[in-house]
């Protein structure tokens, strides 16, 4: 017996077109939750971004230049550049370190070792702050040997720094582990047995497979170093055009009922976030595409 | 070097790199935590007691718990929704959206809550059409709720994304063909191959959020026994010179911070073993 196709007893769908695969969605739910998203994103992301810019521009260009180019708010970029460009290498440094010592070798403890790099995300800003203060502070334990050298480093430049290096200790590290665990070490392997040593080898061999899952965790770390609040408020002492970063002129600015000149300074931290985030995604697709090469 | 016992490798620069990564972990991350909870360890129990469970502090615990909550729960349920829409549909500018995603990773803190505040506030550019109504945000909890959700929000996305992204699309067709419909497919198949992921996601939105200072700060009002997280409360306490107390507060966060990573990790173990059945 001829098997019978029953298509006049399919019900054919009301749309015309390409009937819904199993994995697809209808067209209103689509709709709908595209919407959702969008509202939502629209709401707690896009709103205060242009509101920063909003406010930043209220009073016009020139008050918006006249706010930058104050002599405080110049210092205070100055200083997030410094505590940015000397915590980001240091960092940068024990990534790599970390990473090489970690993805090639098997050792006990490994594991340890990787939760104990991930633990400042683990730790309130604040509190990145105050246990330096507990070390270095008046009361601290260094404290005395230190007022007795005439070291500042709490409510100075150093406490800055270190607060800085604090909440962005893992952010290279952990971009590179998984990374170089991944890529194994057969063309290490090669490299010495042809002859290179081990800085030849690194530089060479190692860096160029790494290079852009580096500089990802450089563009992180980075946006975290400049734009950190909590920590270095703690260690600061909000001196003026001496300790002041450029979140906390933000905040000085804005207690003192200055608010083009909080928005004015924000702005700058706010296209700084913007060109983190273009140079994120640009890293991104390269990444992908070396990936698919 | 004998607990950190290696086995052999041709590679050179295992001491090097694993003595330089202990010893700046030490001094910079260890050396300095150790100190907070040496701190207290010098005070008696009668004296901590006080210090951590005064009315004040009990009051900022309450808040920064639920307002915590309240603020991973709502990431836990857009977060899905847009993980979703960024993973499954096509739609113009996608991609613009997905990085502007990471927004509250990469926007500094304290522009969040100064902006925040501007859109919140009595007279901002939501407040003035919100407070006739009787709805106020900013200098109450709800303001530090909004803050918290802000700066919550990438967590799920970014921890959803990849899981949604592998998943099988057989596993939807063979549900399909087994003659579930679209609703019993996601509700039965897709969400528990979501949960752990969605799960993790809320508890690091929840974490950063208890952590948060910057961008509640403004938006807060900062009032005691109201609006007073307790991150704040450590700073007030270091402000008056009470390190003891200051840092007594601390040791009870890093302790709860330290479980949640702990519990992360383990929800983490799980949904690999999980995903490997």
């Amino acid at each position: 017996m001829a098997v019978v196709v029953p298509s006049a007893l399919v019900k054919v769908r009301p749309l015309a077109g390409v009937p819904l695969r199993a994995t697809q969605d209808p067209r209103w739910v689509r709709w709908l939750l595209t919407g959702i998203a969008l509202g939502f994103l629209g709401f707690f992301l896009v709103l205060p971004l242009v509101a920063v810019f909003g406010e930043a521009l209220r009073r016009g260009l020139g008050a918006y230049f006249a706010a930058v180019g104050d002599a405080d708010a110049l210092a205070a970029v100055k200083l997030t550049l410094i505590a940015a460009l000397i915590s980001v290498p240091a960092n940068v440094v024990f990534g790599v370190a970390a990473a090489w010592c970690i993805a090639k070798y098997s050792f006990r403890g490994k594991s340890l070792l990787i939760t104990l790099i991930d633990l400042p995300f683990a730790v309130s800003p604040v509190i990145s702050g105050l246990i330096y203060v507990l070390v270095f502070g008046a009361q601290g334990w260094l404290g005395p040997w230190l007022i007795e050298h005439d070291v500042k480093i709490i409510f100075a430049v150093p406490g800055i720094v270190l607060a800085t290096t604090f909440v962005t200790f893992p952010f290279v590290a952990r971009e590179l582990i998984p990374l170089m665990q991944a890529q194994g070490s057969e063309e290490e392997y090669a490299a010495i047995t042809l002859g290179a040593n081990g800085w030849q080898t690194f530089w060479r061999v190692t860096l160029p497979n790494i290079k852009w899952g580096l500089l990802y965790g450089v563009i992180l770390c980075n946006a975290r170093a400049m734009g950190e609040f909590g920590a270095v408020s703690v260690v600061s002492g909000h001196i003026r055009g001496e300790t002041n970063t450029m979140p906390l002129h933000v905040e000085i600015l804005y207690n003192e009922y200055n608010f083009v000149g909080a928005f004015a300074v924000a702005s700058l931290l706010a296209l700084l976030a913007l060109v983190t985030l273009v140079l994120k995604s640009i890293v991104e697709w390269r990444h992908a595409q070396a990936h698919a090469a | 070097m004998s607990v950190l016992r290696k086995e052999h490798s041709v590679l050179p620069g295992f001491g090097l790199s694993l003595g330089f990564t202990l010893a700046y972990l030490g001094l910079i991350v260890l050396v300095p935590l150790s100190a907070a909870f040496l701190k207290t360890a010098g005070m008696s129990w009668a004296e901590f007691v006080a210090a951590v469970a005064s009315p004040r502090v009990m009051a900022a615990y309450r808040l920064s718990f639920f307002a915590s909550l309240a603020a991973a729960s709502v990431n836990a349920f857009f977060g899905l929704i847009v993980a979703w829409v960024l993973v499954r549909y096509a739609f113009p500018g996608k991609r613009i959206v997905d990085a502007l995603v990471d927004l509250p990773f990469a926007l500094p803190t304290a522009v969040a809550g100064i902006a925040l505040t501007a859109i919140y506030a009595k007279n901002g550019w939501l407040g003035q059409w919100l407070e006739p109504h009787g709805v106020k945000i900013a200098f109450t909890e709800l303001g530090v709720f909004v803050a918290l959700t802000f700066i919550g929000l990438p967590f799920v996305v970014r921890t959803l994304q990849p899981v949604l992204e592998e998943l099988q699309p057989e596993l939807e067709e063979a549900a399909a063909s087994l003659g579930a419909n679209r609703w019993q497919t996601i509700t039965r198949v897709l969400l528990p191959e979501l949960f752990p992921a969605l799960l993790t996601g809320f508890a690091l939105s929840f974490a950063r959020a208890l952590g948060e200072y910057g961008s509640v700060v403004f938006i807060s009002g900062n009032m005691p026994l109201r609006t007073e997280i307790v991150p704040l409360l450590i700073i007030t306490k270091l402000e008056q010179y009470d390190y003891r107390g200051a840092t007594a507060i601390a040791v009870v966060m890093l302790t709860a911070s330290f479980g949640l990573l702990l519990l992360i990790n383990l929800i983490q173990k799980w949904s690999r073993r999980h995903h490997r059945v």
